[in-house]
């Protein structure tokens, strides 16, 4: 955790002060280097709990549920606080807090998916059903927001193209490097704590110690 | 006479499910009228500029087909669960695919037939025109419905047998529904419109692509999601 | 394939959640034979029926039903064993006949056997009201037809009298006699002790999900 917090502050005061202004943007656009890691790591969030339903499936078990749980959990905080920097950024440079592009409307699909995910885990009581319900709905949310992407591509886009590192100045590379592992570990941080959480939880659901062998036996009567 | 293969069994269920929304046929006529209120609803909340409304008419469309899929699909798993009737088909056996494809198939039935009585009354009441040809509004209507049906089968058996279930199915199936939503209500669009640049295809394809995965989707997971 | 033995649980438990419905249960039944499964609400019957219908799977423990493991043969036990539940299994929106027919084409059996199920229990096949209509006497009739029309190898009957009045409970008792007098094993799970003790050669008496001396 102190790696963490170091690697963020550094990250931070890179963004801050040392990147060099953009050309065309000047200042505002330092929100980058928080928007851009915080997305991804939503992205890898919901790659990971794709990943723990399909294992799920193929072989119940809690420490992949647990995760599962998490994964879902941290990612979503990740991507909303991600889409809503990406929102404020918007606001200036665009005009607008919102608008209909591929990647803004399958983060808005995303949120609200794993926001119905987490939902459905709230409202089911039953460990093992709740498991299997949720990988069900894991893997079908994860097949639907690339899908989402790549219909709404169909549409002019507003948002920024991405900017490859070649054409950007190595300097604004570095520093969204930096950051980009910041918030990695940032997300491990959570992801961990919260996959404890859960794990401890899922134990403490269902692990009721087997009553002894039971005396007797069938009579006839 | 041999015990019926996948195939038939989804027939058998097929009829059984088709027989019983006829049987509550009055729920249907409650249906449709609950979606011609949707539309209204749109149309007062959005009007009265009928342009613009006229703009909106492929999207009014499916989405009053939407808000009713969540009541008949619903019902559809109700009607399951009052005397455990699932329970009972599982252990007929019933091959738990079946099960899927037959539900699902008779919530297709259903909301095409939905769709079907609402077309006409939106070309009333917001004076639009069926520009192109019959058959691919028909085509639009049919793969819109498999659309829905799929994932809300699905999706509908899981809320069932969860707390808040009338929240949580469509908290569940409205995300996943966007992309077909999007291509329905674009090529209904266009069909009401007039497709000069040809991108109906293109609308239909997605929309096409989409009932595959999902139907497959639906397929491969419904028979762990009933299994207890 | 006949095994001797048509139920062998040996050390099964079933867990929800937090509570053990069932605690390492172990008995056999011979093929043939009929045990009365006695015990309160809440002390597992119907969970064990379940486990046996292959309803539900163990959270440990061996069962093997009719000579078949239930944790792999799930398709071949169902096919073989019939659960008389006290949900019925029934839609409220069809009638007798047409409830029966469903479950009739399922097995591969002609629309005829149909009919004479619900005739058997006195029922008439041409009553076309939906059996949301129906007493709740006629619906156990009409739930025990469905027995009749699955012949099963294994009959499992979960609290067959409640809700009868007597002509209802001598029809449950004709019903079961005919079914012990074809060979069908039977488990019939009921709080009314004295109609069913004449009825089964054997008893399991259950306590909070374990078993206890009769």
């Amino acid at each position: 955790m102190v790696l963490t917090a170091a690697v963020l502050i550094y990250g931070a005061w890179l963004a801050l002060a040392w990147a060099p202004p953009e050309r065309e943007m000047g200042d505002v656009y330092r929100i980058m280097y928080a928007h851009v890691p915080l997305v991804q790591m939503g992205l890898l969030a919901a790659t990971i709990n794709f990943a723990c339903s399909v294992a799920y499936l193929l072989r119940a078990s809690w420490r992949t549920d647990a995760l599962a749980e998490a994964s879902a959990e941290v990612g979503l905080v990740f991507a909303a606080l991600g889409t809503t920097l990406g929102s404020i950024f918007g606001r200036p440079t665009w005009g607008v807090f919102w608008a209909w592009d591929p990647r803004l409307t399958s983060m808005a699909v995303f949120i609200v998916a794993y926001a119905g995910y987490l939902a459905l885990r709230r409202f089911v009581d039953d460990p093992e059903k709740r498991a299997v319900w949720s990988a069900v709905a894991g893997i079908v949310i994860a097949v639907d927001v690339p899908i989402v992407y790549f219909s709404v591509r169909w549409w002019k886009s507003l948002h920024q193209m991405q900017s490859s590192p070649k054409t950007v100045d190595p300097q604004m590379v570095y520093t969204l490097r930096w950051n980009i592992l910041g918030y990695f570990l940032l997300f491990l941080t959570f992801l961990g704590l919260r996959y404890a959480i859960a794990l401890a939880q899922r134990r403490r659901e269902t692990t009721v110690p087997e009553p002894a062998r039971s005396v007797s036996r069938a009579v006839a009567s | 006479m041999k015990v019926p293969g996948l195939l038939g069994a989804t027939w058998i269920l097929l009829r059984k499910d088709l027989l019983l929304e006829w049987r509550s046929r009055s729920r249907i006529n409650a249906l449709i009228f609950f979606s011609l209120a949707t539309l209204l609803l749109f149309s007062f909340a959005l009007g009265p500029d009928t342009a613009l409304l006229r703009r909106g008419a492929g999207g009014y469309l499916w989405l009053a087909v939407l808000l009713a899929s969540v009541l008949s699909l619903g019902e559809s798993f109700r009607v399951e669960r009052e005397n455990a009737s699932l329970e009972g088909l599982r252990l007929v056996p019933a091959p738990a695919r079946a099960i899927f494809l037959s539900k699902a198939l008779a919530n297709a039935v259903l909301l095409l037939g939905l769709a079907m009585v609402l077309v006409p009354v939106l070309v009333a009441i917001l004076d639009v025109r069926v520009v192109l040809p019959l058959p691919t509004l028909l085509e639009i209507l049919v793969l819109g419905a498999l659309a829905i049906a799929a994932p809300g089968t699905l999706h509908g058996a899981i809320a069932s047998h969860a707390r808040a279930r009338d929240v949580l199915l469509p908290l569940l199936l409205f995300p996943i529904l966007i992309p077909a939503l999007v291509a329905a209500a674009k090529s209904t669009a266009l069909v009401f419109d007039g497709d000069p640049m040809g991108q109906v295809d293109s609308w239909l394809g997605l929309l096409g692509s989409f009932d595959l995965l999902y139907w497959a989707l639906g397929f491969a997971l419904f028979p762990r999601v009933i299994e207890e | 394939m006949s095994a001797p033995v048509a139920l062998d649980v040996q050390d099964v438990s079933k867990r929800f959640g937090a509570h053990w419905a069932l605690a390492r249960l172990s008995f056999q039944l011979p093929r043939g034979g009929a045990l009365l499964l006695t015990g309160h609400n809440g002390s597992g019957k119907t969970t064990l029926l379940r486990l046996i219908a292959t309803s539900l799977q163990p959270s440990s423990g061996k069962l093997t039903v009719l000579g078949l493991d239930a944790a792999t043969a799930q398709e071949e036990i169902r096919a073989r064993v019939g659960l008389l539940s006290h949900a019925h299994f029934l839609y409220e929106d069809l009638s007798a006949l047409e409830n029966l027919e469903v479950l009739a084409r399922l097995l591969g059996r002609p629309a005829s056997a149909a009919r004479d199920a619900v005739a058997r229990v006195r029922l008439d096949p041409r009553d076309d009201r939906p059996v949301r209509f129906y007493s709740a006497g006629m619906r156990k009739r009409l739930a025990l037809s469905r027995l009749f029309l699955k012949a099963p190898a294994l009959a499992l009957l979960d609290e067959p009298f409640g809700e009868l009045d007597p002509e209802g409970i001598a029809d449950v008792e004709g019903a079961v006699t005919e079914l012990r007098a074809a060979g069908i094993t039977l488990v019939l799970a009921t709080h009314q002790i004295r109609q069913g003790q004449g009825l089964c050669d054997q008893r399991l008496h259950l306590e909070t999900g374990r078993s206890v001396s009769a």
